[in-house]
């Protein structure tokens, strides 16, 4: 014991003796190879992560792609005061938030609950059959899921029909009522993605120690019992790390789905603010303008990441970093 | 263990009742996810004029006819999609793959100096990015990529998550397996390939599997960098006949005079030969991504 506490120490001096440069040399002639590597990977970082983020600065300038960062006139904040006293801004603000808000309260539960009840499933083949199916939407592409929407949702589309059939009543046009935006988006989510999103929980479930159980059933405690005192307490780290992430979206709602939702009729509701970037940006060429409210997102975004995970570490001790 | 134990004791009537009410529930889980996708494939199977006379559910096709998919194949933008939409799911999986699995093996090494910093780096992109408009300019303008295959390729070449859950990987593979290989005077670039990359084969499949998905079904980049109808993805084609209505390119070629009818199917048609693929693919891979990658993800 004391000699190897000795070695130990001796490595530890001369570990302390090696001066940096020298550290670097010697990890550069023993690791090249990694490094070479890992060159590409850097690269696309590099070119594809931090470009854009030194380019967000055009949201600091009357930008002008002619003559580039460096050569576009700065404006300050002059962009973000525009866009805070535009006629969008509480629009936008407002139903980013009404579609985020209404996702995180109907969508981010619904795998944890079909998780937790997949669990429950006695029969093997069944439960297999469940997630294969349920997976499946998550493949369909979003330009077949909104052109399912479009056609089911038509005039003398199937829901019509069997609402018309079975409620009767006029036929509703869904997609063109700009009250039902929201949940149609959100639904349509659930629909696509609750199957899949319920794996990471269903992987957490298959963590938790079987013993806990055998333990809880001599105690006498009953399936529900089980459910709320082991299998939830069991997976909550993982729903909270989704959580702070999901809250790190807070303020983006996918556009890719919006633009190809959204018609002039439902726009009022339907109008995000990433939508907004993309016809100021890349329909109206917009740019710097355009960037600043993109800016602007990703940094209540990011923030609110920051105070989520912070929170979460004090209270619990699950956090992100 | 758990279900052995539990047929030996007897179930109460309450537990009884959740586990018939669970059953109903995904039963009706099913019908609401599956059913969709069923009506799609029977409707694109029916006979054109007989589908539109009909109202509310399909449980069968209605006739039977296969001149909607016979019309979507003599498309030229259909195939021209297809054949785009092939080059790029190709190109671009490979690229991906080979640039994740380079990141994630570095980033799993002991012993590289310069692994953290570089790995907070990468990190810190999850949370934090230029956004659209900084983007579109560095690849319209800056690469002068517009109207390139390479802007629907190169940009989004690593998912950050996927090279975590990559590395991840190669972190539970025994560091004994990397020694042995350097004894037998193996590089680090013969481990990862001859050692490393056998080892961690379904997490591979997977990474495969989401980024070939990725490319298949995205349609944004190609929305915004091309002009050039030849190179358009199939989902951009597919956009333009189910959500902007324009079978126009479809019907005109249609001698009969129920050209709306035809459409309708052929919608369906479109939609079946765009997605089938995968979904008949994704089936043999479910087994690896539930306990390869999602286990993965969670310590990562």
């Amino acid at each position: 014991m004391a000699t190897a506490q000795q070695t130990l120490g001796r490595v530890q001096q001369r570990v302390a003796r090696i001066k940096p440069l020298q550290l670097i040399a010697r990890d550069w002639r023993r690791n090249k190879l990694l490094y070479l590597m890992l060159l590409p990977v850097i690269l696309y970082y590099l070119i594809f992560q931090y470009v854009p983020i030194y380019g967000s600065l055009i949201a600091f300038q009357n930008f002008n792609p002619a003559k580039g960062i460096t050569g576009s006139p700065w404006v300050g904040f002059q962009n973000f005061t525009d866009f805070f006293q535009s006629f969008y801004f509480g629009i936008l603000i407002r139903n980013t938030l009404a579609i985020s808000l209404l996702d995180l309260v109907l969508g981010f539960p619904a795998p944890i609950i079909l998780a937790l009840l997949l669990n429950e499933l006695r029969w093997g083949p069944f439960r297999r059959l469940v997630q294969t199916i349920t997976y499946m939407p998550h493949f369909i592409s979003v330009v077949v899921i909104v052109g399912m929407m479009v056609d089911f949702t038509a005039k003398d589309g199937l829901f019509n029909t069997l609402l018309t059939q079975t409620v009767g009543g006029q036929p509703i046009l869904f997609m063109q009522k700009p009250e039902l935006f929201p949940l149609l988006y959100v639904l349509s989510g659930i629909w696509q993605n609750v199957g899949w999103g319920s794996i990471i929980y269903l992987a957490a479930i298959t963590t938790i120690d079987p013993t806990l159980y055998e333990a809880a059933m001599v105690d006498g405690a009953n399936r529900f019992q089980q459910i709320r005192h082991i299998t939830l307490p069991g997976i909550m780290p993982t729903i909270i790390i989704l959580l702070i992430l999901r809250l790190g979206s807070t303020m983006t709602v996918g556009f890719e789905k919006i633009i190809l939702m959204y018609n002039p009729l439902t726009m009022a509701t339907a109008d995000v603010i990433s939508t907004y970037v993309y016809r100021k940006g890349i329909l109206e060429a917009d740019f710097g303008y355009s960037a600043a409210v993109g800016l602007f997102n990703s940094v209540i975004n990011f923030t609110l990441l920051t105070l989520a995970n912070r929170f979460s570490r004090r209270v619990g001790d699950t956090s992100l970093w | 263990m758990r279900n052995n134990l539990k047929t030996h004791l007897k179930r109460s009537w309450s537990e009884r009742f959740f586990d018939y009410g669970n059953l109903l529930f995904m039963i009706v889980l099913i019908i609401i996810t599956f059913y969709p996708m069923l009506y799609i494939l029977f409707a694109s199977l029916s006979d054109p004029t007989l589908l539109a006379q009909h109202r509310g559910l399909l449980t069968t096709p209605m006739g039977f006819s296969v001149d909607a998919y016979i019309r979507v194949f003599e498309n030229s933008n259909i195939l021209i999609g297809y054949r785009n939409t092939i080059i790029y799911v190709v190109g671009g999986t490979t690229i991906d793959v080979v640039l994740t699995t380079l990141g994630a093996f570095v980033l799993s090494r002991r012993n590289v100096l310069w692994q953290e910093p570089i790995l907070f780096l990468i990190i810190f992109t999850m949370f934090f990015s230029g956004g659209l408009i900084p983007t579109y300019l560095l690849v319209s303008r800056s690469l002068g990529w517009v109207n390139s295959p390479l802007a629907l390729i190169v940009p989004g070449a690593i998912q950050t998550f996927n090279l975590i859950i990559m590395r991840t990987a190669f972190i539970e593979v025994p560091y004994e397996l990397e020694e042995a290989a350097k004894i037998d005077g193996a590089n680090d670039f013969q481990v990862l390939v001859q050692v490393y990359l056998p080892l961690i084969k379904p997490v591979l499949a997977v990474m495969i599997l989401f980024y070939a998905v990725g490319h298949w079904n995205s349609f944004f980049p190609a929305l915004i960098y091309l002009r050039d109808r030849n190179l358009y993805p199939l989902q951009l084609i597919l956009r333009e006949i189910l959500i902007q209505n324009s079978t126009d390119s479809m019907t005109i070629t249609s001698a009969t005079g129920n050209v709306e009818m035809v459409a309708e199917t052929v919608k369906y048609a479109t939609i079946v030969v765009v997605t089938l693929p995968i979904l008949l693919i994704y089936p043999f891979l479910q087994r690896y991504f539930v306990k390869g990658v999602l286990i993965g993800g969670i310590k990562g």
